[in-house]
């Protein structure tokens, strides 16, 4: 049984369609990160199963009960703030105690719950604080405590980590994906950083312009990502994209930029002419004797490998990583392993398989 | 000689605002006749005790006399914290109510709010008095209070506070599944106190000052005013006032207000001046 159950979730604002019918079925256990640029309505899908905001039409279920009609309280969720929302007037302890308090726990069983927490985010130390006594990374702490004590069946993660700095954000994915299989509970993860998603999901949700682009294991969506803005979106470099039309019965591609590359995998369908964009990742491209010759016009040591931006004859532009030094030259020769090639359609942008 | 300029001007505002302070405390160590004369004394004299009594006690003799200044000051004090304690709890409420809730009318009840501020009681006086009568409030307490209640500046300003909570406080109750009240209670009012106490200051002194109101809605010598039973004390005729006495209330009614501010001052100054929320 899944833990959590979206289905044709709508949402409006007024007339402004901000979700178009998401699906998602999140099984027991399971760490979903929701990623997508800023407007693409994953902090609005997050809030919806939050219950802040309201679902213009569809439904949600969490371990098998109807909530979408509940309050936030009384869906058995909680929740990590951006900014982490503790009350400013109450100490660590007391932020994480009130909801328990609120619902009426016996006094024991709190002070249980919250050492517990404490102890397992290493915060003891901090209990009698305020929050303004603490630093970003221990508030980070506290807030995940907030969540823990709760014992939820589902745990919101509203991109709890964009104010850290980057060295302790490192350090808190890793803690964050540690704790959250140890304690073995569903989690819903908002954000905006694809070396978050990729590293922090089970599975991704890429949202794009209110639809989910696509739901996938991370190496699945980066080896296959269903269509070019979900290829842009994940790995860095991003994709490289350059134009074509369809060959030799399907077999092949003509790219505008010159050269005939024949695919590994087996035809696409389509009349010859069919238009095309066909992705490389720039790890993927080689350079080689015979290549393209690519002029380059920014190269970009980084000390283990070197990425290399440059502009193809048919005015395309290009980014390269190569592992190690690039050799010192005004153009160089780059080419296209079929294996590494990408087919989408030129005109939808949806992957086009053999 | 760079610094004494600064430190000479301070000095000069300490004179300007001291000085009438002063006399007034020196001429309330005198007798009626020294005053009387047109003297303006500079050192204390010899008749604090009974100018003091008397004020305190009998609130002056002869055609001027009020009622004793134990009684204003209490008459006051009361007028004053429930004017102060009524209009907090009035805009504390509105203004939750304003900010926090989407109700039909919401905009036009803050409207309607805002607008009671170009209508100050001394421009919706007469129509005031009428209700007030009209209710048979004239000569109590509460149609001394009620009416000044009623306030929108307290209520403009808990809303701009108000409007700064960020809105993740209110989500992160939701989830912890504290209703309105509870939040109003748990969360919004502990982050309001500074807020409250620089109002309360602030309000407190501004019942404590009213004068006009209580003029008019009050004729019963034992809800006298003290701002009101002084100005009465003062005669216009011929007639010798007794300024002694007069001074010595003078004093005495500075006493609240002042126990007041140093009371609340930390709060109040931390009110006006911390940012961090």
């Amino acid at each position: 049984m899944a833990s959590l159950e979206v289905t044709g979730l709508t949402k409006s604002f007024g007339p402004t369609h901000v979700l178009h019918g998401i699906d998602l079925a999140v099984e027991d256990g399971e760490m979903i990160v929701i990623v997508g640029a800023s407007g693409c309505g994953k902090s609005t899908l997050l809030r919806i199963v939050a219950g802040l905001e309201t679902a213009t039409s569809g439904s949600i279920r969490i371990a098998g009960r109807e909530v979408t009609a509940l309050e936030p309280a009384e869906r058995d969720i909680a929740m990590v703030f951006q900014n982490y929302a503790l009350y400013p007037h109450m100490t660590v302890e007391q932020n994480m105690a009130y909801g328990l308090k609120i619902r009426g726990l016996p006094k024991a069983e709190i002070a249980r719950r919250v050492a517990e927490a404490a102890g397992l985010l290493g915060i003891e130390a901090l209990l009698t604080r305020r929050p303004r006594q603490l630093s970003g990374g221990q508030r980070q702490r506290v807030a995940m405590g907030r969540a823990i004590v709760r014992e939820p069946k589902l745990f919101l993660f509203d991109e709890p980590l964009s104010n850290l700095d980057a060295k302790l954000r490192v350090q808190m994915r890793a803690e964050i994906r540690r704790l959250q299989r140890r304690l073995g509970v569903t989690s819903l993860f908002v954000t905006h950083d694809q070396t978050e998603a990729m590293t922090l999901g089970d599975r991704l949700v890429v949202m794009h312009a209110g639809h989910a682009a696509q739901i996938a294991t991370p190496m699945e969506i980066w080896a296959r990502p269903a269509d070019t803005y979900v290829a842009g979106f994940i790995g860095s470099p991003a994709m490289n994209f350059l134009s074509g039309t369809l060959v030799e019965g399907g077999h092949a591609v003509a790219l505008k930029a010159g050269p005939v590359l024949r695919f590994a995998d087996g035809p696409r369908a389509g009349g010859a002419g069919r238009p095309l964009t066909i992705g490389i990742r720039p790890e993927h491209m080689d350079l080689a004797e015979g290549g393209i010759p690519m002029p380059l016009d920014l190269v970009e040591p980084l000390g283990s490998e070197t990425v290399l931006h440059g502009k193809l004859p048919s005015g395309e532009a290009l980014v390269v990583k190569l592992a190690g030094p690039a050799p010192d030259a005004p153009s160089l020769p780059v080419a296209f392993p079929a294996a590494a090639l990408h087919v989408f359609d030129g005109e939808t942008g949806k992957r086009l398989d053999p | 000689m760079k610094r004494a300029w600064p430190h000479l001007w301070l000095l000069l505002g300490v004179l300007i605002f001291a000085t009438p302070i002063y006399i007034t405390l020196i001429g309330s160590t005198h007798d009626a006749s020294t005053i009387g004369r047109g003297d303006v004394p500079l050192l204390p004299g010899s008749h604090a005790v009974e100018n003091y009594t008397a004020a305190w006690v009998s609130g002056g003799s002869g055609r001027f006399a009020v009622s004793p200044a134990s009684r204003m000051l209490l008459n006051s004090t009361i007028m004053a914290l429930c004017i102060a304690v009524g209009k907090i709890a009035i805009s504390l409420l509105s203004a939750y109510a304003v900010v926090f809730f989407r109700f039909p009318g919401r905009m036009i009840a803050f409207w309607t709010i805002f607008m009671t501020l170009m209508l100050p009681v001394e421009v919706r006086i007469i129509p005031t008095y009428q209700v007030i009568v009209s209710m048979d409030l004239f000569n109590s307490m509460a149609g001394l209070t009620i009416p000044l209640i009623a306030s929108a500046t307290a209520t403009l300003l808990f809303r701009q506070f108000f409007l700064t909570i960020p809105d993740e406080y209110v989500e992160a109750a939701k989830m912890d599944g504290a209703g309105p009240m509870r939040f109003f209670r748990d969360i919004l009012l502990p982050l309001s106190v500074t807020n409250i106490a620089a109002l309360f200051v602030i309000l407190f002194i501004y019942g404590w000052n009213q004068y006009l109101w209580p003029l008019l809605v009050v004729n019963d010598r034992s809800l006298e005013t003290i701002v009101v039973g002084m100005a009465k004390m003062i005669g216009t005729g011929d007639a010798q006032n007794e300024w002694n006495v007069i001074m010595a209330m003078a004093v005495l009614s500075l006493l609240p207000p002042v126990a007041v501010v140093l009371l609340m001052q930390r709060w109040f100054l931390k009110g006006l001046t911390e940012t961090e929320k």
